[in-house]
C-alpha cells in the first residue's frame, strides 16, 4: 500500500504526457496545414488541366503521405496512459473525455482512412473530380478530428456541460452543446488548426526555397511559394486574430493563467501588454514562491486592459491578487477561501461515502440531494480541487515557462507573418531568385515554425498547473497510485520509439525532396 | 445483381493494384507503419500499458469505491 502519492511518481507520468505529446504534435501540424495547400493545388490542377499542377500536388502529396503514416497512430499512446498512468482522472471525467474521443476515431478511421486511399491510390484510377473530392475530405476530416481532440482538452481548461455524480464517483455530461461550444473550445479550435496551416505554409515555403537555392525546379518551386504564402499569410493573420480572442476568453476563465504569461503581478487599471521582457527572481514572495521581476521590458501601455475589458479603464488581475484575493479591484475570492469550500466539498463526499458504508439510506438519500442542489455545485463543488493544494502559492504555475513560451510564440508569428508577406511581395515582382538572403531565412524558419508551435501546448499545459481540469483536479490527484520505476522505463522506451519514428521520417522526407517532383 | 457484387470486388482490386503498384518511399512507410503498430499495440499495450482500473477491479461499484477513496484522501496523502 502506498502511504502518499510519489513526487516523482507524478513528475514521471507528467514527463512522459509531455514528452508524448510534443512528438505527436510534431506530426499532426504538418497533416492538418498540408493537406489543405494539397487540395488548393489539386483544385488548380483540375480546373487548369495542366500537368505541371498535377507533378506539382503529387510532390506535395508525397510529402503529406510521409508524415501522415509515420504520425499516425501515434496519438493512441497518449489514450494508453491515461488508462495506466492516469486512472484516477480516466474515471473521474467519465464519458466527457470517452465521447469526443469515440467520435473523433471513427471520424479519424473513416474520413481519414478511406479517402487517403483515394488520395494515393487513386490517380488515373477514379475521374478528376472524385479524386479531388477525397483530397478535399482528407483535409477537412484530418481538422474535424483534430476538433473533438481539442474539444477534449478544452473541458479540461474550462469545465462546462456536466454534472458529478458521487455515486458512480464520476462526471457526467448533461449538456453536449455546452461542451462542444465551450469557449475554450471554439478558441483553441481555431487557433491550433490555423497554426497548423500557417505551420504547413511555412514548409512549402522552406523547401521551396531550398529548391531555389540549388537552382532547381524553377517554375515549381515558384508556384508553390505563391500558394504557400498566400495560405500562409491568411493563417498566420487568423492565428493572431485567434490567438487575441483566446486570450480574452483565458483572461475569464483562467485568469491566473493569463496573469502567469503576461508575469503580471500586480491587479490594476490601465495595465500594460509586455512586447518583450526579461525576468529575474526577486527577494519577494508569495509563500514560498519567488516573484519574478523584469530587468528590462518593452511594454505597450494600456493594451492589457483594452484586450481584457475593451477599455484602458479594465481592471486586471494580478498573480498575487488571484492569490490573496480581490474583493475591492475584482471580486476574487483567495485560494485560502477556495480550499476552504473544496474542502467543504471533500468533507461532504466523505460523509457520503462513510453513509454508504454503514448502509444509512436516509443519510445518503440527505447528502445526495444536498450535493445535486446549485449550492453546492456553485459554491462548492466547483472549488472541489482546492481541497488538494497544501498552500495558496500551490496554484501559481510555472511564471517563467509560461512567460518565455507565450512571448516565444507570438513574437515568431509576427515573423512568419512579415516572411510571408515578402515571399509574396518576390514572388509576384518574380525576384525570388535575386533575394537568397530571403531564401535562406524562409529555409531556416521551417524549424522555428515547430517550434512556435510546441511552444503554444507548452503555454497551454504548463500555464494551467497545478490543474488537470481546472479548479476540479490537481495532478497530483489524477496520478494512479503505480511505482515511478515503471513510468520511468517507459519513458525511456517512448524516448527511443519516437526518435526513431522521427528519423524515419525526416530521412525518408530528405530524400524525397532531393529526388524532387520528378520521381 | 451482378453489379452489386462488383462494387465490393472493384474496392477490393482498387486497393489490391494499389499496394501492389506503390512507390518505393510507399513500401518503406508502410513498413515503418506495420513496426509501429506492432511495438504498440503488442508490446507496449499488452505489457505496459495495462488499463489499471479494469485490471485491478471486477465491476464499476469497486471502481468508483475506489476513486471515491482516493477523491476523499487529505491533502497531506499528496505531500
Amino acid at each position: 500500500m502506498i502511504e502518499n502519492v510519489d513526487l516523482a511518481l507524478v513528475d514521471w507520468s507528467r514527463a512522459q504526457f509531455a514528452l508524448t505529446a510534443i512528438y505527436h504534435w510534431i506530426f499532426v501540424p504538418l497533416t492538418l496545414g498540408l493537406s489543405f495547400i494539397v487540395a488548393i493545388m489539386e483544385t488548380i490542377y483540375v480546373r487548369t488541366g495542366k500537368e505541371e499542377w498535377k507533378r506539382l500536388t503529387r510532390f506535395w502529396m508525397t510529402l503529406f503521405g510521409i508524415n501522415f503514416a509515420i504520425g499516425v497512430a501515434t496519438g493512441i499512446i497518449l489514450e494508453f496512459e491515461f488508462g495506466t498512468n492516469w486512472s484516477n482522472y480516466s474515471w473521474f471525467v467519465g464519458d466527457i473525455f470517452g465521447a469526443p474521443l469515440a467520435i473523433e476515431g471513427l471520424l479519424a478511421f473513416f474520413l481519414e482512412s478511406t479517402f487517403v486511399a483515394v488520395m494515393f491510390f487513386g490517380w488515373n484510377k477514379v475521374n478528376k473530380k472524385f479524386h479531388l473530392t477525397s483530397t478535399w475530405l482528407v483535409a477537412i476530416g484530418a481538422s474535424l478530428s483534430a476538433l473533438w481532440i481539442l474539444v477534449a482538452n478544452a473541458w479540461m481548461q474550462n469545465p462546462v456541460g456536466m454534472t458529478f455524480n458521487p455515486e458512480t464517483a464520476r462526471n457526467e455530461m448533461i449538456d453536449f452543446w455546452a461542451v462542444l461550444f465551450n469557449p475554450v473550445a471554439v478558441d483553441k479550435f481555431l487557433h491550433t488548426v490555423t497554426s497548423g496551416f500557417l505551420l504547413a505554409s511555412m514548409f512549402v515555403v522552406g523547401v521551396s526555397s531550398w529548391f531555389l537555392l540549388k537552382k532547381r525546379e524553377e517554375w515549381f518551386a515558384k508556384k508553390s511559394i505563391l500558394i504557400a504564402a498566400l495560405f500562409g499569410l491568411f493563417s498566420s493573420l487568423t492565428v493572431a486574430f485567434t490567438g487575441d480572442m483566446s486570450a480574452r476568453t483565458l483572461a475569464d476563465v483562467q485568469p491566473m493563467k493569463f496573469a502567469a504569461f503576461e508575469a503580471h503581478y500586480k491587479g490594476k487599471q490601465n495595465a500594460g501588454l509586455t512586447a518583450f521582457g526579461i525576468l529575474k527572481n526577486s527577494d519577494e514572495k508569495i509563500g514560498n514562491k519567488t516573484i519574478k521581476k523584469f530587468i528590462f521590458r518593452i511594454e505597450i501601455p494600456g493594451f492589457l486592459s483594452v484586450m481584457t475589458g475593451g477599455n484602458k479603464d479594465a481592471y486586471v488581475p494580478g498573480i498575487t491578487n488571484l492569490v490573496n484575493g480581490d474583493l475591492q479591484g475584482a471580486q476574487i475570492l483567495s485560494v485560502i477561501e477556495k480550499m476552504g469550500r473544496g474542502g467543504i466539498a471533500r468533507e461532504t463526499l466523505n460523509d457520503y461515502k462513510r453513509a454508504r458504508m454503514t448502509n444509512d439510506k436516509e443519510q445518503v438519500e440527505n447528502i445526495l440531494n444536498f450535493m445535486k442542489s446549485k449550492e453546492f455545485i456553485e459554491e462548492y463543488f466547483s472549488y472541489f480541487g482546492y481541497a488538494f493544494l497544501k498552500a495558496p502559492e500551490d496554484a501559481i504555475p510555472d511564471v517563467s515557462i509560461a512567460f518565455y513560451t507565450f512571448h516565444l510564440m507570438v513574437m515568431l508569428g509576427f515573423l512568419f507573418i512579415l516572411i510571408f508577406i515578402l515571399a509574396l511581395i518576390f514572388a509576384f515582382r518574380d525576384t525570388l531568385l535575386k533575394n537568397r538572403w530571403f531564401l535562406w531565412i524562409a529555409m531556416f524558419s521551417v524549424p522555428l515554425a515547430y517550434i512556435a508551435s510546441e511552444s503554444g501546448w507548452v503555454l497551454a499545459e504548463m500555464g494551467r498547473q497545478p490543474w488537470i481540469i481546472q479548479d476540479l483536479m490537481p495532478v497530483s490527484a489524477a496520478v494512479s497510485q503505480i511505482k515511478a520505476g515503471s513510468v520511468m522505463t517507459t519513458f525511456v522506451l517512448f524516448a527511443v520509439l519516437f526518435t526513431a519514428l522521427l528519423t524515419a521520417e525526416v530521412s525518408i522526407m530528405i530524400k524525397q525532396i532531393k529526388t524532387g517532383p520528378n520521381h | 445483381m451482378n453489379s452489386f457484387l462488383s462494387a465490393p470486388v472493384r474496392v477490393i482490386r482498387f486497393y489490391y493494384y494499389g499496394f501492389r503498384n506503390m512507390s518505393l518511399w510507399g513500401r518503406k512507410v508502410w513498413i515503418i507503419i506495420i513496426i509501429k503498430l506492432i511495438i504498440i499495440f503488442a508490446v507496449l499495450k499488452l505489457f505496459f500499458f495495462p488499463d489499471l482500473l479494469n485490471k485491478n477491479f471486477t465491476n464499476d461499484e469497486q471502481r468508483s469505491e475506489y476513486i471515491l477513496d482516493q477523491l476523499t484522501k487529505s491533502p497531506e496523502f499528496y505531500d
